[in-house]
């Protein structure tokens, strides 16, 4: 039996053949998305372990990148708004049935209290900075602010603990939801997300790392996360292999089609398989320049959302 | 009220009235539809089967579009109609990526997203949709399930029908008689 659907008259732009609503300002949020969640858990989590002096990096020098990546993230995401203007229509209502809805109040939260976070440690982290601020008489007014903050530490590291892992799930729940596109509807895709999210955050803080005991603990971490974000892939895999026609159909996008060599080279060998080899000897004791593992990981992080998005998008129902 | 069109494949000769009359109705922006006819060839010369439909927004009891709408612009109203509220919709393309039918677009001057509405305010005054009056064939039929006395549910009632990917789970509105 054959079947050919032939559709006449429409040829919605963006929407025919084949969806490309979402374009590279999502991929790119959903990679920022996740780096900045990871390296907030981890500053939040070694600051509340009273890791503060012996992790240095983590939970001080590192967290830099939440600010600027959530900042360059939500600009994406609203350059990729075609209605701009009403954006504010977010913030009049909770809508707990739509990933998206949490998403914009937890980006709300967070990236305040990110800047906050680095702003309590900019005396230690950027002693030029500081002072060249001195002379600015006018930013006097901040002290006690910066006070009230450093003391508060420990509260904005509480808050920080669920809200990221909250953002670093919803950016996979947030495209599991939609079982429109088969590629995106496993359960899978949000913890598989939140765990490449904690893994670029991993990489993001190695690349502030100067102690070793401190590189060494965050490379072992990461090859833990690594790990699991390989189990995760083949855990979706061999769901979408037990799953429906147009499961199976999506599947084929990234085991046989046109993402295969994008998904295989970059995501799973460069972005996986290769660092965590090279952490794997750092830690063994060989000397591995660790700006090499980190860029890779990152640049594995970006090309899987890219494609996840993509591809995504070329999934279907039949019928 | 429960509101629901009702198509008869067998009557459709795929002229696209209805798409034209949609686009008239509704001012659709140019090189853009509310509505399409899809054309399924079935089977090998020479056992083969054609079927022509009218395709549109389903107007779902279970909305994916409604669910995953962040600000509420897509909502039920009454009768079922699944309605967006241009000045609520931020134009994210959410409900655009949920929807298995593909049946809704951004609007390219507004930025808004849009589709077929049911001629929600064709309703109002008592009217059928505009697709609905114009099919030359009449293959076409609009009204409440609700009222088991009403056209829509005496053919229900009586012809074997489908919907569009019922498998996705959306229960749909708009049903199509094939036999």
């Amino acid at each position: 039996m054959q079947e050919e659907i032939f559709v006449s008259g429409r040829h919605l732009p963006n929407i025919d053949p084949h969806l490309e609503i979402w374009h590279w300002e999502i991929s790119l949020y959903l990679f920022l998305g996740g780096l900045a969640a990871g390296v907030l858990f981890f500053a939040a989590l070694f600051y509340l372990l009273k890791k503060e002096d012996e992790m240095p990096a983590t939970v001080k020098y590192a967290p830099i990148i939440a600010p600027i990546a959530l900042v360059v993230g939500l600009a994406a995401l609203f350059f990729d708004l075609s209605h701009k203007l009403y954006v504010w229509q977010l913030y009049t209502t909770i809508r707990l049935e739509s990933p998206m809805s949490w998403g914009a109040w937890v980006l709300l939260i967070t990236t305040p209290i990110s800047i906050l976070w680095v702003f309590s440690y900019y005396r230690e982290t950027y002693p030029k900075l500081e002072k060249k601020l001195q002379t600015f008489k006018m930013l006097k007014f901040l002290e006690p602010f910066e006070k009230f903050l450093i003391k508060n530490r420990k509260v904005m590291a509480l808050a920080l603990l669920p809200l990221t892992l909250i953002l670093g799930i919803y950016t996979g729940i947030l495209l599991s939801a939609f079982n429109a596109r088969p590629l995106w509807n496993n359960a899978i895709l949000g913890p598989l997300f939140l765990t490449s999210g904690l893994s670029t955050g991993a990489a993001g803080i190695l690349l502030f790392t100067k102690n070793h005991f401190e590189r060494t603990l965050i490379s072992k971490i990461d090859l833990a996360l690594i790990f699991i974000e390989l189990a995760l892939i083949i855990h979706m895999f061999m769901g979408m292999y037990a799953g429906s026609q147009v499961q199976l159909e999506a599947m084929q996008i990234l085991i046989g089609g046109q993402y295969t060599v994008m998904f295989f080279v970059f995501v799973i060998i460069l972005g996986l398989i290769v660092p965590f080899t090279l952490e794997l000897t750092e830690i063994i004791g060989f000397k591995v320049p660790i700006i090499a593992p980190a860029l890779l990981i990152l640049l594995g992080g970006y090309v899987f959302r890219m494609v996840m998005v993509n591809a995504g998008q070329l999934t279907r129902y039949l019928y | 009220m429960r509101y629901a069109m009702v198509i008869d494949t067998l009557k459709c000769v795929g002229c696209s009235d209805c798409v034209v009359a949609c686009q008239t109705e509704n001012n659709v922006p140019l090189g853009y539809c509310r509505d399409w006819v899809t054309e399924t060839v079935d089977g090998a010369y020479p056992n083969v089967e054609l079927e022509l439909k009218s395709e549109r927004c389903n107007h779902c009891d279970n909305a994916p579009c409604v669910r995953c709408c962040p600000t509420g612009a897509s909502h039920i109203v009454e009768g079922g109609i699944v309605l967006v509220t241009d000045d609520e919709c931020i134009g994210c393309g959410a409900c655009i990526e949920s929807c298995p039918y593909d049946a809704r677009y951004q609007h390219p001057e507004g930025g808004y997203v849009d589709k077929c509405t049911f001629c929600h305010h064709r309703l109002e005054k008592g009217q059928n949709p505009a697709c609905v009056e114009v099919c030359p064939t009449k293959c076409m039929y609009f009204g409440d399930l609700d009222d088991p006395t009403s056209e829509v549910s005496e053919l229900l009632k009586t012809r074997k029908h489908k919907v569009l990917a019922p498998e996705a789970g959306t229960s749909p509105n708009v049903y199509y008689l094939i036999k």
